[in-house]
């Protein structure tokens, strides 16, 4: 046997490799911000309409006028006491802005991201058991029009329908105005301000997860090993989830880390369209005033929550498929 | 009652199989019309080149031909019941523990994601009501009656794992774990070294002195069969064509296509110059020849061939040709 914990010198090597992934995203990260043309301010002086003179000296209280790299070193050496810096919009530390909108984008991405994944993959195993059926068929149609879809404008859609029409759901925000008793009352407040959202965001993501799934389905069930699974007399059910899923998951596992990324940027649609109080719409808010500070902050938080998902999604491969951890 | 010693000898009687592959490009008569006979204990070949059916058959036998396959006719008598007459729950049920089937390519055929113990035991723990604890014993028992040197080291590994030899014998240890009366093993030594081929076939043998199953064993190799079968079937596009006991096989071929075959082996006692072969090629098998479908590559072609196939001829003792020869 190639060592005694395959799987645990795999996951300590990718955890190690993570490190420096993580200091080279904020090199670029805080580069590509200050490449980028703006000043923030400009930004605040343009609104405050402020004298040159002012301008100068707002320059200096944001250490905007020292050269490029050593506003990055103070900046590497803040992040090392985790010191996100200041936000210049906001005009409180970042890093307290974050964690404020980070628990709605949460609940928000995990209800959605887990109920999307879950039933994608169902979904995909039961229409590559009716391959080919007139089910199959409707359910890829379906799936190819929910992938194809821009989020903002079904999110709008839904607000049309279900919101303003119907009038059966909030078009907005996380609570209602009014006030809501707390306890099992607010609970029901917060999941019918979630349920638009989260089908909108989930749309797309769960699309995918299920084309991937079937197709994979449909490949692995071709496969010489399923004949082996029947021929021991197994019945369809065992053969399909034992045998074939497990085989199958493997590229959708990756599918979805990787997507991941993609729902992240999602949410400032999304959560612009629904006025979601979260970490999206923090990014639009932030890049329009040029908060530099505050969209490094979050590009920092969203750029590790990106490699936890994929050191997540790594790990999970190599408990799926053995060969990947003996390699 | 007053069964006669045949009848009860008897464990598997195909009669007038036809088993059709719709494809693309028209019909493939992969099975058309093949009977055949396997007692119990008894050790029969089915010999034929790539793409004669004979794959097709076994796969028919246990009903697991694939979906694009039709069964036009015929009859799969196993100890006297239609297998093609039961239900799918039936048909699962036998599988594994009266009929099992090893496969031809080792790689491929065990599931990579799986441990190899863990897949043998699913087969024991699918037809007998024992713990798992019992179950893994029974399967180290198979592992040691299969010839795995270190049982308990196998049990644990993934195929990735183990060699070719080796994994062939944990399918050989999946197909026996429930003592099935018989086992088809499909072209079982193609994929494996010469000198592990060897060793797999006595292994056959071996077990079935140990077990008393009967060998349906499916193969291109007629060099391998005269070794350890007692009857040969020799098939040519999804047809038998000739049927003896196989020391008269060896001895007196009868159909020309046998004659070829026999010639086309490579024998240390005979010195050949130049490899001989059999002249032209396997017939497409959407568009298959009239008449019989030999004789584009008979040398002893009469008109009558080109016109009509010829009858199966009875030539006593057993003995079965397809040939207008012995008209």
């Amino acid at each position: 046997m190639a060592g005694d914990y395959p799987l645990l010198r795999y996951s300590v090597r990718r955890i190690l490799q993570a490190v420096p992934l993580i200091f080279w995203v904020v090199i670029i990260n805080f580069t590509i911000i200050h490449l980028a043309p703006g000043d923030p301010a400009i930004y605040l002086a343009s609104v405050t309409e402020a004298t040159p003179e002012a301008y100068a000296e707002l320059r200096k209280e944001f250490g905007l006028d020292k050269p490029l790299y050593v506003q990055m070193g103070i900046y590497l050496w803040k992040l090392l006491h985790l010191d996100l810096g200041y936000s210049t919009w906001h005009n409180s530390p970042v890093l307290g802005v974050i964690l404020d909108r980070l628990p709605a984008t949460m609940l928000l991405m995990a209800t959605a991201f887990s109920i999307a994944s879950l039933m994608g993959v169902v979904l995909g195993v039961i229409a590559s058991r009716y391959s080919y059926s007139v089910g199959d068929h409707l359910a890829t149609l379906a799936s190819l029009a929910g992938y194809s879809m821009p989020i903002f404008w079904l999110g709008q859609l839904l607000i049309l329908f279900f919101a303003l029409y119907l009038d059966w759901l909030p078009s907005q925000g996380m609570y209602s105005m009014r006030g809501v008793e707390p306890g099992w009352p607010a609970v029901l407040d917060v999941l019918k301000h979630l349920l638009l959202p989260a089908i909108t965001y989930a749309t797309y993501h769960m699309t995918l997860v299920f084309r991937i799934t079937r197709g994979k389905m449909q490949e692995t069930l071709a496969q010489d090993f399923i004949l082996t699974a029947k021929s021991k007399g197994l019945n369809e059910r065992r053969v399909l989830y034992r045998h074939a899923l497990r085989n199958a998951l493997l590229p959708v596992v990756t599918v979805i880390g990787i997507n991941f990324a993609y729902v992240m940027a999602g949410s400032v649609f999304t959560e612009t369209v629904f006025g979601w109080p979260g970490m999206g719409r923090l990014i639009f808010e932030s890049i329009t005033a040029r908060d530099y500070p505050m969209i490094l902050g979050i590009f920092l938080v969203v750029s590790m929550m990106i490699v936890l998902a994929n050191l997540i999604t790594d790990i999970l491969y190599a408990m799926i498929d053995p060969r990947v951890a003996y390699n | 009652m007053n069964a006669t010693p045949e009848n009860t000898n008897g464990l598997l009687r195909v009669s007038d199989l036809r088993t059709y592959l719709d494809v693309p490009s028209g019909v493939v008569k992969a099975v058309d019309g093949v009977s055949l006979e396997v007692n119990r204990k008894e050790a029969v070949a089915l010999v034929g080149e790539s793409g004669s059916g004979k794959s097709m058959t076994a796969l028919t036998i246990i009903r697991l031909q694939p979906v694009v396959a039709r069964i036009l006719s015929g009859e799969i008598l196993l100890n006297d019941v239609d297998l093609l007459k039961l239900d799918t729950a039936s048909m699962c049920d036998l599988r594994g523990t009266e009929v099992a089937m090893v496969f031809q390519d080792p790689m491929t055929y065990l599931n990579p994601v799986m441990r190899a113990g863990a897949q043998v035991a699913e087969v024991v723990l699918e037809h007998q009501d024992v713990s798992k604890g019992e179950a893994r014993s029974q399967v180290l028992d198979a592992f040691e009656r299969v010839g795995i040197p270190s049982p308990r080291r196998v049990y644990d590994s993934y195929p990735h794992q183990l060699s070719g030899g080796m994994r062939q014998r944990v399918l050989i240890a999946m197909a026996i774990s429930c003592r099935p009366s018989l086992l088809i093993a499909d072209e079982p030594t193609t994929a494996l070294d010469v000198t592990i081929q060897a060793q797999i076939m006595d292994l056959l043998a071996h077990l079935r002195e140990e077990l008393q199953n009967a060998l349906f064993l499916i193969t291109h190799d007629i060099g391998l069969v005269a070794e350890h079968c007692d009857r040969i079937y020799i098939m040519y596009a999804g047809q038998i064509v000739e049927h003896a006991d196989t020391f008269t096989l060896f001895a007196e071929p009868k159909h020309p296509y046998t004659e070829g075959l026999l010639r086309s082996t490579l024998s240390p006692d005979k010195r050949v110059e130049v490899f001989e072969t059999i002249e032209g090629q396997v017939p497409n098998p959407t568009d298959m020849p009239s008449g019989c479908r030999f004789h584009p590559r008979c040398p002893h072609v009469k008109d009558i061939c080109r016109e009509e196939s010829p009858p199966s001829l009875d030539l006593g003792e057993g003995r079965m040709v397809a040939c207008w020869l012995y008209e």
